[in-house]
């Protein structure tokens, strides 16, 4: 398990104007509770995934919100599905579909762009 | 004696086109199967499971001795059709076979026996074959008002929902429906003239010796054989394929063959022998409950079979097996929506790096058991540690394999079709389980159990809780006293539908509490709702479906209801106002000191 307790993050820049929101609307449209999350962090601390990766859900979220798709890419395939997030999400957020969803869309952009 | 005239020439030309799109797609779908499932066939073909099969084809495809179970009315409407045509067809060729004198004539003389029927010649039992002829034509009738009822009033056959329908299949059905009203005019017309007729056709013809029968005979003899020709010719690409399909399946069932991880000729023969019945609508819980209806079973297999299957369709089901379960051609549609999962974009590259390989500690001491709690037995803590006290109790030294971390065994993404990643983390879990020379495992979650016992082929025996504290009962190395506490019990979907362990937990449970009936139960228990295998559904749709196993336990006002899966544990925990418990925590309260 991770170590508890703060970390400063690395400075990210985002350009607003150069990405591309389209899939999130898709997202917002096909899991509508995705809307719902608000960064708890519950999903995450439960993860069987966390155990050994700094992975979590609200990251990838935030990734997805940013249009950040390649690191995205990667982060995503990291879940197991095991659905402990979802039992634990108190804001009743179809974790699992979202997941799968945004690596769908990831895939289907991927193939558009080629 | 001129048997042949040109309106027989729809009927012939039908019935050849027929036999030989039929042979064609046969052949195509047994080729189709893998290595695997012809070898299994090969190997059973001579031996008494074939005479079986044959014996299971004329109960299921004669009789729908299944359907009759579920629904009487429906049951009588299908045997009506299939038994009846069946019986006007066998008799028919006796009938020409006496008549002719030869079982080698025109094969079309007993379709159209009437029309050609020389009546100065007589033959023995012409009066009695003309009676039973009529006597099958009136059941094929009966059926046929039945179908035309449901078509319009499904209520009465207890049905919520009929299917709906295609255009090809809409011109099937419609020349079905008129092949024997027409029969029956046609033979009617020709009683009035020819005075051939039996109690229906004879009457029947005798009220229309008014009209000019000599101008409409003829007409509705074509009409009869267009019709026939018609429904032939669309037969292969609708529903009725399931006619035949049907016993093809029925003998590669019994064959041993099963459904594989890929689509093959086999699932072919699976998706066309689905008689569109719609049973499977009325029992899965997305429609009775939320009110999804477009993704059950039957709606499935006929988008996979025409190619328009939708992601909505194969994705938003629970997997929960109760279509499977009251399916009268018994179609395992649950392993054929996994195989339709299959994502193949997502199965090619490295996954899970970040899962150490090794394990640093070395399990020396002497154990009995391997303890694999599961994921979600980490976030319903109270059932490991009653499993703790209940091995405690039992002085067993068990090693507790996913104490501290736990990686999932895979099954969650086999049913979303992600194999690869599924097989990366039963490889790292098989490793591990070996890794010890413990020959037992025992784990709390029947998603896990299913997962060890069908996917991981392991060489080591593999228990389910429920099973294990049943054996330490009794072989009395834990003794229990029975409470006066009245529980009711919920079968998971994966370890009752899924797995078939109804008996033990049952057992158990008489030994700790005094276990009430509740109307769902074993076979026809309902899903809490919350299967993985659905990542569709919304909290909101999966709260009704809870809700409704809720009140189905909670019926008989017990005090305790008990599971024996940690997930359907957290899922009815919520909504629910008696206690609940897993089935090793209520045993750990009862054990005697
Ligand atoms: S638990 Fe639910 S609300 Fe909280 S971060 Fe995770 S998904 Fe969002
Ligand atoms: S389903 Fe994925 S994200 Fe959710 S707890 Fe399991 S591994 Fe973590
Ligand atoms: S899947 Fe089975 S129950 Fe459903 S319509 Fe087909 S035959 Fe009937
Ligand atoms: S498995 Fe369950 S949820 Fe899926 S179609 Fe069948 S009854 Fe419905």
């Amino acid at each position: 398990m991770k170590d508890f307790g703060y970390s400063i993050s690395k400075g990210r820049t985002l350009n607003y104007d150069n990405s591309d929101f389209s899939l999130k609307k898709t997202l917002e449209h096909d899991v509508v509770s995705y809307c719902r999350c608000i960064g708890c962090g519950a999903c995450a601390s439960t993860c069987s995934a966390a155990k050994f990766t700094d992975f979590s859900i609200f990251k990838c979220n935030m990734l997805f919100r940013n249009a950040k798709y390649d690191e995205l890419e990667q982060e995503l395939s990291k879940c197991m599905l095991c659905g402990k997030c979802t039992l634990v999400c108190p804001r009743g957020v179809n974790t699992r579909g979202m997941i799968l969803e945004m690596r769908n869309l990831i895939e289907k952009n991927k193939n558009n762009n080629e | 004696m001129n048997n042949f005239h040109p309106f027989v020439l729809p009927f012939t030309i039908g019935t050849v086109v027929l036999f030989i799109i039929l042979f064609a797609l046969f052949v195509k779908w047994l080729l189709q199967m893998d290595k695997t499932q012809k070898t299994t066939a090969l190997k059973n073909i001579i031996s008494f499971k074939t005479l079986k099969a044959v014996w299971e084809a004329v109960r299921e495809c004669l009789f729908h001795r299944n359907i009759f179970r579920t629904n009487p009315v429906l049951g009588y409407m299908h045997l009506s059709f299939a038994f009846g045509w069946f019986l006007l067809i066998v008799i028919g060729k006796i009938e020409t076979t006496f008549y002719s004198g030869t079982f080698w004539d025109e094969f079309w003389l007993a379709i159209f026996f009437r029309f050609f029927e020389d009546t100065s010649v007589t033959f023995s039992g012409s009066e009695l074959f003309t009676q039973l002829m009529d006597a099958c034509l009136l059941f094929v009738l009966s059926g046929i008002v039945l179908a035309v009822i449901k078509r319009f009033y499904s209520k009465i056959y207890g049905m919520k929902k009929t299917t709906k329908h295609t255009i090809v299949d809409k011109i099937a059905l419609t020349s079905l429906w008129c092949i024997f009203p027409l029969r029956l005019l046609a033979e009617s017309a020709t009683a009035g003239i020819k005075h051939n007729g039996g109690f229906l056709t004879q009457s029947l013809g005798n009220l229309l010796v008014g009209l000019p029968l000599e101008h409409i005979t003829l007409p509705l003899w074509w009409m009869y054989s267009i019709a026939l020709c018609l429904f032939f010719l669309f037969m292969p690409f609708t529903r009725y394929m399931h006619i035949f399909t049907e016993m093809l399946l029925v003998f590669l069932r019994k064959w041993g063959v099963t459904e594989n991880n890929q689509k093959t000729g086999y699932t072919n023969i699976e998706l066309n022998a689905c008689s569109r019945c719609g049973i499977c609508i009325d029992v899965c819980p997305l429609n009775t409950e939320a009110g999804i209806n477009n993704v059950q079973s039957v709606y499935f297999i006929k988008n996979t079979r025409y190619g328009t299957l939708t992601k909505e369709i194969a994705d938003n089901c629970l997997m929960c097996g109760r279509c499977v379960q009251a399916c009268p051609v018994g179609i395992e549609s649950t392993l054929i929506r996994q195989i339709m999962r299959k994502k193949e974009c997502f199965n090619n590259k490295d996954y899970y790096q970040y899962i150490p390989d090794k394990e640093e500690k070395q399990i020396s001491e002497e154990k009995e058991v391997i303890y694999f709690a599961g994921c979600m037995s980490h976030i319903t803590v109270s059932i490991p540690e009653a499993m703790k006290h209940i091995f405690a109790a039992a002085n067993v030294k068990y090693w507790y394999m996913d104490e501290n971390e736990t990686i999932c065994c895979g099954r969650p993404l086999m049913q979303q079709g992600l194999d690869k990643q599924a097989e990366t983390l039963r490889q790292k879990n098989t490793e591990k389980i070996l890794s010890s020379s413990i020959r037992t495992l025992v784990t709390s979650c029947p998603i896990c159990y299913k997962s060890f016992t069908e996917e991981y082929h392991l060489p080591i025996e593999v228990l389910h809780h429920t099973q294990y504290i049943d054996r330490l009962i009794r072989q009395g190395r834990i003794k229990v006293n029975r409470s006066d506490i009245k529980v009711t019990y919920h079968d998971p979907c994966e370890l009752g539908r899924g797995c078939k362990i109804y008996e033990e937990p049952r057992h158990v449970l008489h030994a700790v509490a005094e276990l009430m009936n509740v109307k769902m139960e074993k076979e026809n228990s309902l899903c809490c709702g919350y299967n993985l295998a659905n990542t569709q559904l919304e909290l909101e749709d999966q709260m009704k479906i809870r809700n409704a196993a809720i009140n189905n336990l909670t019926a008989p006002k017990p005090d305790t209801v008990i599971t024996s899966c940690p997930m359907c544990k957290r899922a009815l925990q919520h909504g629910i106002n008696v206690n609940i418990k897993d089935i090793a925590e209520i045993v750990d309260e009862n054990i005697a000191k």
